[in-house]
């Protein structure tokens, strides 16, 4: 065991698929740096220029690039900086990496890692906050996974650079600082939810930040008697099924919470999912909050509106336990 | 362009012009078979791009590289894929979606990909190997490995973004790569010099610092010598060369296009003036050969792809279950339906 922060995570979990395996390298923009959030530095130092690849500003570039090799027998990890800087390389990560083997009759895999810090953070305003972990769920292809501790985005980063299927690898930005005990030898498999709090009265499924914003106030409302367990989904696709109905069933209750977008958000299929296999179970109606479907701004207080706070996590589930159902959120 | 052997005449290697004359007969005959197989026998459901024209090219590059290097394609790749070494059958199965396709009939003529032979795949998006294989080249840097990579694309595929990242790249890491832009004259339905500013494919690439060729790639015995030269530089640590090599498409974008947009006798011209095949033969024939030895080039090819289309044409449909095979290990669609 050993105390990192969730950027020294992730940056020990290449460190140590870089020693196990030569075939692994990283490419980025800004790399040799240390990345621009500082989660490879010193990589560059330890395993050489070739190894620890700057790029040019060419996402398209890089994702391709990245294929290429993949089919060429690297195993590379991508840097997009910001998740929103992915969308320029949209064709290469859905149109051909989540498609290469199956297109092509399972002649080649694609193992891949594609890392894209997600997340509303320090006033960055609408190019550089978004949470589109739904688009990813929805390509067949593609493995898509949310940490939100430094355990996991040690044990979930060596698994994705370990599996031989391309992984969309979705970071916080705003938990590049939390620390936490991390364990090398905890090994992560996809699609295991984590259970961040026993409790009967109510089920909250979350991943990403938002699942530690769900387990703090899910501390506060303990202190006032009502027992919720919180499911940190982890991974999204594939996602722990099994985990949430169990919970609900036992619960009654079910509320889902994200940052992104709650429209058309990965809370709807949690939530379609427990209608069609335990809808019986449901004691009161399931509640989604998400955020408005609207941009997020630069002025903090702006910012702010778009937030799914804990306060509102708290406040949602005071509300679905005394039996309202007033919506949490009008879309 | 280069002095070839082909205008020094008497030098004429008759070995590789005979072979060079062979690939060409069995593309144009493949081509010509799966385009009946399109109208004819409606047995390809899904478009094809014929290259019926443009041999040369793919006949002249393929003859310079080694069966391990790697090429990524177009979705008028059926040429090159052949030239590199695939089997006529698997690639026909795979126009008609059957079993034993080179894909097993998953992906059909726009991605056909036959990785035994170092074919990385064609692809449905204009442009988009152009990175990939940049991607293969860096893999090669980086595993020190002598092997190099072709990537051929169209000339609508130098307006597109990955044009620019992918050359930019190529050059910046100097990796082991030829990029041949085998120019057809059209983007779809669409004359590219009508939709393209500036001198064209080979000053864009020298503006980013690589070593450009323009080449008739009309005549196969210029493509194969200048190709042939390039492979050589890049292989020895030369870094990326660029080949413009300029032809012309025989026929509508895909087989089921007419062509009406452009001059009633432009292609007719083209075939009288310019057909590689027949320019391969006269100058076999200046050389000496006979012309029943070329006409047996031309019965064999037509012979053979005309047992394939027969014989891919009784292969049967894919197993119903493979549909849900080979998306992902992890959360496949396989596993969700248990």
């Amino acid at each position: 065991m050993a105390l990192m922060n969730y950027s020294q995570a992730s940056r020990e979990a290449i460190r140590d698929a870089m020693h196990a395996d030569e075939n692994v390298w990283c490419v980025g923009e800004d790399l040799g740096r240390g990345g621009v959030f500082g989660q490879y530095k010193g990589l560059r130092e330890e395993f050489g220029e070739q190894r620890i690849s700057d790029a040019p500003i060419s996402e398209a570039a890089i994702m391709g690039v990245a294929l290429g090799s993949a089919m060429a027998g690297s195993r590379p990890v991508v840097e997009m900086r910001f998740s929103d800087f992915a969308l320029c390389a949209t064709d290469e990560l859905v149109n051909q990496i989540a498609k290469a083997r199956y297109m092509f009759g399972g002649q080649c895999r694609v193992p891949l890692v594609s890392r894209h810090p997600i997340g509303i953070w320090r006033s960055s305003a609408a190019q550089h906050s978004q949470s589109l972990e739904s688009w990813y769920t929805h390509i067949p292809g593609l493995v898509v996974a949310c940490p939100a501790t430094p355990q996991d985005n040690y044990s979930m980063l060596k698994a994705a650079i370990a599996c031989d299927d391309p992984v969309v690898y979705l970071e916080h930005k705003n938990i590049w600082a939390m620390e936490g005990e991390v364990d090398r030898e905890l090994e992560y498999q996809f699609g295991q939810a984590s259970t961040r709090c026993r409790g009967d009265d109510i089920t909250v499924v979350s991943w990403s930040d938002a699942a530690n914003r769900a387990e703090s106030a899910a501390r506060r409302l303990a202190e006032d008697g009502i027992s919720v367990e919180v499911i940190d989904l982890r991974s999204l696709w594939p996602w722990d099924r099994t985990a949430v109905i169990e919970s609900v069933r036992r619960t009654g209750r079910l509320l889902v919470t994200h940052e992104s977008v709650q429209a058309g958000g990965f809370g709807a299929e949690v939530v379609a999912t427990v209608a069609e296999h335990a809808a019986d179970a449901l004691q009161s109606p399931v509640r989604r909050l998400g955020a408005p479907r609207a941009l997020i701004s630069y002025a903090p207080n702006l910012e702010d509106t778009v937030r799914v706070t804990t306060e509102m996590i708290e406040n949602s589930v005071r509300d679905m336990i005394a039996g309202q159902t007033t919506r949490a959120n009008k879309t | 362009m280069s002095k070839s052997r082909a205008t020094r005449g008497s030098n004429l290697d008759s070995d590789r012009a005979l072979s060079l004359l062979t690939m060409m007969e069995r593309i144009r005959a493949f081509e010509e078979q799966a385009c009946l197989a399109a109208e004819r026998d409606k047995l390809v459901l899904g478009a094809i791009h014929p290259s019926i024209g443009q041999e040369a090219v793919a006949a002249g590059i393929m003859q310079a590289v080694n069966p391990d290097d790697f090429l990524l394609s177009t979705h008028r790749g059926h040429g090159h894929t052949l030239a590199k070494g695939a089997e006529p059958l698997a690639m026909m199965r795979e126009l008609l979606g059957r079993a034993g396709g080179c894909c097993g009939g998953k992906g059909g003529s726009m991605h056909i990909a036959d990785f035994n032979v170092g074919m990385l795949g064609a692809n449905g998006v204009v442009s988009a190997n152009i990175t990939i294989a940049a991607g293969a080249a860096h893999s090669m840097k980086l595993q020190r490995d002598s092997r190099v990579v072709v990537c051929i694309f169209g000339d609508g595929a130098i307006n597109r973004g990955p044009f620019l990242e992918g050359l930019n790249w190529a050059k910046v890491f100097d990796l082991p790569i030829l990029f041949v832009c085998e120019d057809n004259q059209y983007s779809a339905t669409t004359r590219t010099s009508a939709m393209t500013a500036g001198d064209g494919a080979a000053a864009r690439a020298r503006a980013l610092g690589l070593v450009d060729h323009t080449v008739d790639g009309n005549q196969v015995e210029e493509v194969a010598d200048i190709a042939t030269q390039c492979i050589n530089r890049i292989r020895s640590g030369g870094g990326p060369e660029f080949l413009h090599a300029i032809t012309y498409r025989r026929t509508g974008h895909t087989s089921f296009d007419p062509a009406a947009y452009r001059p009633a006798d432009e292609a007719v011209q083209h075939e009288q003036r310019a057909d590689p095949i027949n320019r391969q033969r006269e100058l076999l024939t200046l050389a000496g050969k006979d012309k029943s030895e070329l006409d047996r080039i031309h019965t064999q090819a037509q012979q053979e792809m005309t047992d394939v289309l027969q014989q891919a044409a009784q292969s049967p449909f894919p197993d119903p279950a493979l549909a849900l095979k080979d998306v992902q290990d992890i959360g496949s669609p396989e596993q969700e339906l248990r």
